[in-house]
């Protein structure tokens, strides 16, 4: 049921308010047409600021998984973790999904499909995966569109807040699977 | 960042060297500096898509009507931003863009979000408070229903993927109302934006 209504509510999220900004605009008599265009030329520009920015923490990262290091924190973090019920399969996703979204879809599409639907595994990366954003992705993107180089506490807190989310995860997932 | 970005690459080619894999983590800076041009380059169209409904929205009072709607709870999310400001509709509909899993939207909607309170920030190449609020409650990632995940459920035969949506609405609101508790009390911590003297 609720699903139900949120697949259409997707579906018609968007058509809803192109309907509404066209419209809205066409009462107020905005220059539609003009105004759309003036808007759109900036789109060019932002996607060329944002490539430095882009370049600096994806080559970071990829280099970073490369490496292979971070199966090696994974080995050494399983001992700790599977004291709270933490399969050790799931670690990678733990460490990756702030740094690369692909990577961690990635890796629960590997869990998903090598261990099947009734394994915890499955279920705990499909929540930590499901409720998490890429942190320095957004980064990259949000701040390199306006050039911020020196982010304050911005990061810290993306980190942390990702932190606590998986620490949520792994309790909201005992607790209800 | 400074030291972030020393690691992520020196740790990676030390520990590649030790680990016989220098080659990947060599062949990697080409496919990672690849790939960022495809992502930048990828956001293009849609990005020129939704800044020109954007600008319609704008002119025609739409963000400014969302803005007003939602004061009362932007008022103490974003204080330094004044409260008739683009920039607080613009946030409004990025996050209604993401709640819905509409990430094609979101993101370029986000970015007009931020070049508004750009305007607002003092030193252009520091974050301010608001920016650095809008971006932990950004990456946060506030979804309703995490399409894609299900669709890897669904994809394997999981009889119920639905049952995911219940824990993980639970999760990323926790992850997303830490955000911003988290935001507010480092805003009070963190020495104040001085203009182009701070180091990160």
């Amino acid at each position: 049921m609720f699903q139900s209504l949120m697949n259409i509510i997707s579906l018609w999220a968007l058509p809803a308010i192109i309907i509404i900004i066209l419209t809205t605009g066409l009462f107020k008599k905005v220059p539609l047409y003009e105004t759309f265009t003036d808007g759109a030329k900036d789109g060019f520009k932002v996607a060329v600021n944002i490539i430095p920015y882009l370049v600096a923490i994806i080559v970071s990262i990829s280099m970073f998984r490369a490496s292979g290091i971070i199966e090696l924190i994974g080995q050494a973090l399983s001992p700790m973790l599977s004291h709270f019920n933490v399969p050790a399969d799931t670690i990678p996703i733990m460490i990756v999904r702030s740094l690369s979204g692909s990577a961690a879809l990635g890796v629960f599409s590997d869990i998903a499909h090598n261990l099947g639907p009734n394994d915890y595994a499955t279920k705990l990366s499909a929540v930590m995966v499901g409720s998490s954003e890429t942190t320095f992705y957004i980064l990259a993107v949000y701040f390199g569109a306006v050039g911020i180089s020196k982010l304050r506490y911005a990061l810290l807190v993306g980190l942390l807040a990702d932190f606590i989310g998986i620490f949520a995860a792994v309790a909201v997932c005992n607790w209800m699977f | 960042m400074n030291y972030i970005f020393y690691i992520l690459i020196v740790v990676s080619i030390i520990f590649g060297a030790i680990n016989g894999t220098l080659t990947d983590v060599v062949n990697s800076i080409l496919t990672g500096a690849e790939l960022s041009v495809k992502v930048a380059f990828s956001l293009i169209g849609i990005m020129a898509f939704w800044l020109g409904m954007m600008k319609i929205a704008d002119k025609s009072g739409i963000i400014k009507f969302i803005a007003k709607i939602i004061k009362p709870v932007t008022k103490k999310l974003f204080n330094e931003i004044p409260e008739n400001s683009p920039a607080i509709g613009d946030i409004a509909m990025a996050f209604t863009a993401n709640a819905f899993g509409l990430a094609n939207a979101a993101t370029p909607i986000g970015i007009k979000a931020m070049e508004e309170l750009q305007k607002h920030n003092e030193n252009k190449s520091s974050a301010s408070n608001a920016m650095c609020m809008f971006l932990a409650m950004s990456t946060a990632g506030f979804q309703l229903v995490p399409a894609t995940v299900i669709a890897v459920l669904i994809g394997i035969g999981y009889k119920n993927p639905t049952e995911i949506i219940a824990p993980t609405l639970l999760v990323t609101s926790t992850a997303f109302l830490s955000a911003i508790v988290l935001a507010k009390v480092f805003q009070r911590l963190w020495k104040p934006q001085q203009n182009g003297k701070e180091n990160n």
